[in-house]
Order: C-alpha cells, then sequence, then structure tokens
C-alpha cells in the first residue's frame, strides 16, 4: 500500500522532471532561433498585434479599476491618521512595485497565454506542425519563436500601461471625488517614488512574468496532446500554471529586491 | 530489378518500427525506383502513413535503415532532415493547409520560405501551380472555405510548388468526385514523367492506383506480403494479392484490429479490461 504510493508519487515526480525538461529544450530551441526572427520581422510585429495590442482592452479598463479601488481604499486608511496628502504615494507603490506587473501578468495569461496555446495546439492537431515540417520549415522557428518573443515584448509594455492607467484611476477617485489636492497628490508620489527600487524592480518582475507566462503558453500549446480534448486541458493548464507561476515566483522576486 | 544504387531514390533496409507494444513494421525492405511511381497500399491502419512520415523522418525507426537520394534519413541531424525534406513534399491525407492564410499564400507558402524569388515570380509559379490542380479561381479562399477534396487539391499545388525530387501522397484520391479524380491520376502521372519526379502513392483506390503504378506494394501485418508491377499482382498466385486487388472479404488479410475472440470478450463482461 505505501509502497504503491510512493511509486505512483515517483512516478508523477519523474514526469513533472520529465516536462520541465522538454520545456527547456524547447525554450533553448526558441532562443537558439531568434535570428531566424529577422527575416520574419512582420511575423512578429503581426504577434505583437494579436497578443500585446489585442490585449489593451483588458489592461485597461482592469487597471483603471485597479487604480480606483486603491484610491478609495487607500484614502480610507489614510485618512485615519491625517495623511491623506500621501496617496498618490500609496496608489503609484502599490501599482508600480506589486499590482501592476501581477495582476497585468495574470490577465495576460487568461487573455493572451491561453489564446496561444488553443491555437498552437489546433495547428498541431491539424497537423499543420507536421506539415511545416515536411516543407523543411521548422516550426519552432516560424510559429512559436514570433509569438514567445512578441509576448516577452509586449509583458513590460502592458504592465507599465496598467500602472500608469491605475495612477490617473486612483487620480481620479482620490483628487476628484474625495478632494485629495491636486498637487500634493503628485508632487508626493514624484517625492516617494525612486526610480531605480520601485519602477525598475517592477520592470524586472514584468518582464520574468512575461518570459514565464509565454514560456508555459508556448510549450503546452506545443506539447498538447493533438485532439480537441487535449488542446482544452492544454489550454487550462496554461492558465493555472502560468497564474500560479506568477504569484510564487512574484514572492520570491519580491524578497530577493525589498527583503532585507 | 537492377540494383544500381543510383537507381533507387529511397532505400529501406531491416525496418522495424512500433507504436507502444504494438509493431507496425516488422523488419521489411522496400526500395523506390527512381522516376517511377511506386504504390503502397494495404488495409487500413496497418501504417501507410506511418511509412511515408519514417521516410521523412518525422519519425525513428526502432530498428533498421532509411535512405534517401543516398543519404540515410535515420539519424540524421535536424538540420540534415531539413536539407533533405527540401528535396521532397508530402501530401497530408488531410491536406493540413496553414488555416490562417488563404490558398494562394499556402501554396506561396513554401517558395517564400526557401527562395528569394520575387513576388511576381512568386505569383506565376503560384497560379501555375493552382492552374495545374483546377483552382485558380479559388485562390482567394480561406482553408475552412474548401472541401475536402479542394483542399487536398491545394495542398498539391502546394507539394509540387518546389519541384521536389519526390512527392510522397497519402491517399490523394479520397473525397475526389470521378471527374478531379480521373484529373488527379493523370495529373500525378504528368507531374511525375514531364519533370523527372520519384512518385509515393499511398492509396485504396485499386484501380486508379494499378492504372498509374510502375511497382506496387502491399502491406499488411507489418510485413510486405506482396510486390510487382499491376498485372503481375493481378496474375499473382499470392492469397494477400488475390485478396487485395479483388476486393475480397475473407483471405489472409484481416479486417479486424487485433483483438481476443469476440466470443471472450462478450463472455467476460468487462473484466480484466485494460490490464
Ligand atoms: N500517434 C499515434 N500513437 C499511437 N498509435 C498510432 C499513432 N498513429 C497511428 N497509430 C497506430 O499506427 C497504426 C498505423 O497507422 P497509420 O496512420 O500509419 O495507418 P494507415 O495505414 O495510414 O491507415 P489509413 O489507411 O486508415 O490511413 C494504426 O494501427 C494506429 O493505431
Ligand atoms: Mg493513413
Amino acid at each position: 500500500m505505501i509502497l504503491a504510493t510512493l511509486q505512483h508519487l515517483g512516478q508523477r515526480g519523474m514526469q513533472v522532471f520529465e516536462r520541465l525538461g522538454r520545456a527547456s529544450i524547447l525554450l533553448s530551441r526558441i532562443l537558439g532561433g531568434i535570428h531566424t526572427l529577422v527575416p520574419r520581422f512582420s511575423l512578429f510585429i503581426h504577434q505583437i498585434h494579436s497578443v500585446g495590442v489585442l490585449s489593451l482592452v483588458i489592461i485597461v479598463v482592469s487597471g483603471v479599476f485597479v487604480g480606483m479601488v486603491l484610491g478609495l481604499q487607500g484614502y480610507n486608511t489614510l485618512v485615519d491618521f491625517g495623511a491623506e496628502e500621501s496617496l498618490g504615494v500609496v496608489v503609484s507603490l502599490s501599482l508600480v512595485r506589486e499590482l501592476g506587473p501581477v495582476v497585468s501578468a495574470l490577465l495576460f495569461a487568461g487573455r493572451a497565454g491561453s489564446a496561444l496555446t488553443a491555437e498552437i495546439g489546433l495547428m498541431k492537431a491539424t497537423e499543420q506542425l507536421s506539415a511545416m515540417e515536411m516543407m523543411a520549415v521548422d516550426p519552432v522557428h516560424r510559429v512559436l519563436a514570433p509569438r514567445f518573443f512578441a509576448g516577452l515584448f509586449s509583458m513590460p509594455l502592458l504592465a507599465a500601461i496598467f500602472s500608469a492607467v491605475g495612477v490617473l484611476g486612483g487620480f481620479f477617485v482620490g483628487v476628484g471625488l474625495l478632494g485629495v489636492d491636486d498637487g500634493a497628490y503628485w508632487s508626493q508620489m514624484q517625492a516617494k517614488v525612486d526610480f531605480y527600487d520601485d519602477i525598475m524592480n517592477g520592470v524586472i518582475k514584468s518582464i520574468a512574468f512575461g518570459w514565464v507566462v509565454t514560456w508555459i503558453a508556448v510549450f503546452e500549446g506545443y506539447d498538447a496532446v493533438p485532439t480537441s480534448e487535449g488542446v482544452s486541458r492544454a489550454t487550462t493548464r496554461t492558465v493555472v500554471y502560468s497564474s500560479l507561476a506568477v504569484l510564487g515566483l512574484d514572492f520570491i522576486l519580491t524578497a530577493l529586491m525589498f527583503g532585507d | 530489378m537492377s540494383d544500381n544504387n543510383n537507381d533507387i531514390i529511397v532505400r529501406i533496409r531491416n525496418l522495424s518500427f512500433s507504436r507502444g507494444s504494438r509493431r507496425i513494421f516488422d523488419d521489411i525492405d522496400i526500395d523506390i525506383r527512381r522516376g517511377s511511381v511506386t504504390s503502397i497500399m494495404g488495409p487500413s491502419g496497418t501504417g501507410k502513413t506511418t511509412l511515408l512520415r519514417l521516410i521523412g523522418g518525422q519519425l525513428r525507426p526502432d530498428a533498421g535503415q532509411i535512405f534517401f537520394d543516398g543519404e540515410e534519413v535515420t539519424g540524421a541531424s535536424r538540420r540534415r532532415l531539413f536539407e533533405l525534406r527540401k528535396r521532397m513534399g508530402m501530401l497530408f491525407q488531410n491536406g493540413a493547409l496553414l488555416t490562417d492564410m488563404d490558398v494562394y499564400d499556402n501554396v506561396a507558402f513554401p517558395l517564400r520560405e526557401h527562395t528569394d524569388l520575387p513576388e511576381s515570380m512568386i505569383r506565376d509559379l503560384v497560379l501555375m501551380k493552382l492552374e495545374a490542380v483546377g483552382l485558380r479561381g479559388a485562390r482567394h479562399l480561406m482553408p475552412a472555405e474548401l472541401s475536402g477534396g479542394m483542399a487536398r487539391r491545394v495542398a498539391l499545388a502546394r507539394a509540387i510548388a518546389l519541384d521536389p525530387m519526390m512527392i510522397m501522397y497519402d491517399e490523394p484520391f479520397t473525397g475526389q468526385d470521378p471527374i478531379s479524380m480521373g484529373v488527379l491520376v493523370r495529373l500525378i502521372r504528368e507531374v511525375n514523367d514531364s519533370l523527372g519526379l520519384t512518385s509515393v502513392l499511398v492509396s485504396h483506390d485499386i484501380d486508379e492506383a494499378s492504372a498509374i503504378s510502375d511497382h506496387i506494394y502491399l502491406l499488411s501485418g507489418g510485413k510486405v506480403v506482396a510486390q510487382g508491377g499491376a498485372e503481375e499482382l493481378r496474375n499473382s498466385a499470392s492469397e494477400w494479392a488475390q485478396q487485395f486487388m479483388q476486393g475480397l472479404p475473407d483471405g489472409p488479410v484481416p479486417f479486424h484490429y487485433p483483438a481476443s475472440s469476440f466470443r471472450d470478450d462478450l463472455l467476460s463482461g468487462g473484466e480484466g479490461e485494460r490490464p
């Protein structure tokens, strides 16, 4: 009984490592194919459109709302200490350090990651990837690489946009509705938000998240069982794994950056 | 048969291949002569598609060797394989068109990927290939708007776009009406002879296949059970050849996927399912 359980656990463990290995090999092939992006630059641009630009709406709308909620919550807390002038700092630091990268990465996983997996998985299921291989075109370079790099490129921009609109949302609620001083909102923000410690660290986070989410999405699609059920499972896995990876990675990165 | 090395474009030796515990090929030898049309026939599920994928290097055999144009496919590096594949075209069973491009771009795809031809030249080539399969007028349709038979003809145009040395057709005739079937049969032969290609044809249509094939291999149960010219097979004493050429239900070729006896299966009531 115990032996069987152990055996089962061992098998699962092996499977996890095997998939990790395959994912790493795929990643190295994608990175090794970066030069093939040059003659296919239009594909890369096209993917930035479908991965990045099309995610813009959900990012902007969520950013505004998150910023507005931060403004409201921050004000209610700060006003007890008579510190509502600092609302700009609270809103912007929360966004730039944490919520911007994390929430936009989660939204990105749901919007763009799942679409990437489904698209690549379906191409596999309908033998389009096989056909490319037989035409001596490497699908890793032709299909996967442009999507991966487009994701990598778009994610930090999306996070930055998210934070920027969030700050505006906080401004709208704090200054516009609750009567915080206009000048104080901006000047305190300017004084307290550090470029390297806060903004750059946020950017580093969003790059890391973009990397992980697109890597998972592209791998799950490429590794999907080539049936409709397999593709649907792969899509679910992309969303679940990349959300967990983002949150876990966020903790690690935060501990490293702001830990001491 | 002359055993001149240069005369044989695909040479398969002692090939064995399994899927899980199921043995698909068991030590088979196949030679495909340069410039010929060779048909691979056999019951559904014997591994004809698998054989084409092995020749194309998409699958690796468990044992044995496959040579294409004098070079070993088995064990070639990815880069070598891609070089070899530029010399072969393959028509997939379901077409496998790229669904995000229209018919024109699909046929242009290999040309754009592998040549630096100017767009005007590509246009001429694409229209020529589409004209050959009778679908020049359908060039702005998306793959989703094509019927199965049309999709396969577009795939054929794409497979011949680069004028490869050898084309592998996986069941090109299924889903074709009698007219386009006749055209296709002639087209395959004409393309083969006028461009000096070699064609490997997987098909179930005995009449069509024997009409254009120089040589036929009959596969069953992981073995080559008969081979020869169409006439030769028709007159052959081999039971396999007789059953297949005449489409008889009884004979050495099994209709059923390997299974335990039907009676045992019914009586067991599902016990011991999925060991
Ligand atoms: N991906 C796969 N995994 C496991 N088994 C497979 C796979 N693909 C095919 N097979 C098995 O391999 C055998 C040969 O399949 P293949 O597609 O080569 O047959 P075929 O001769 O082309 O049949 P058909 O004439 O119906 O197209 C089948 O019995 C099938 O069960
Ligand atoms: Mg088949």
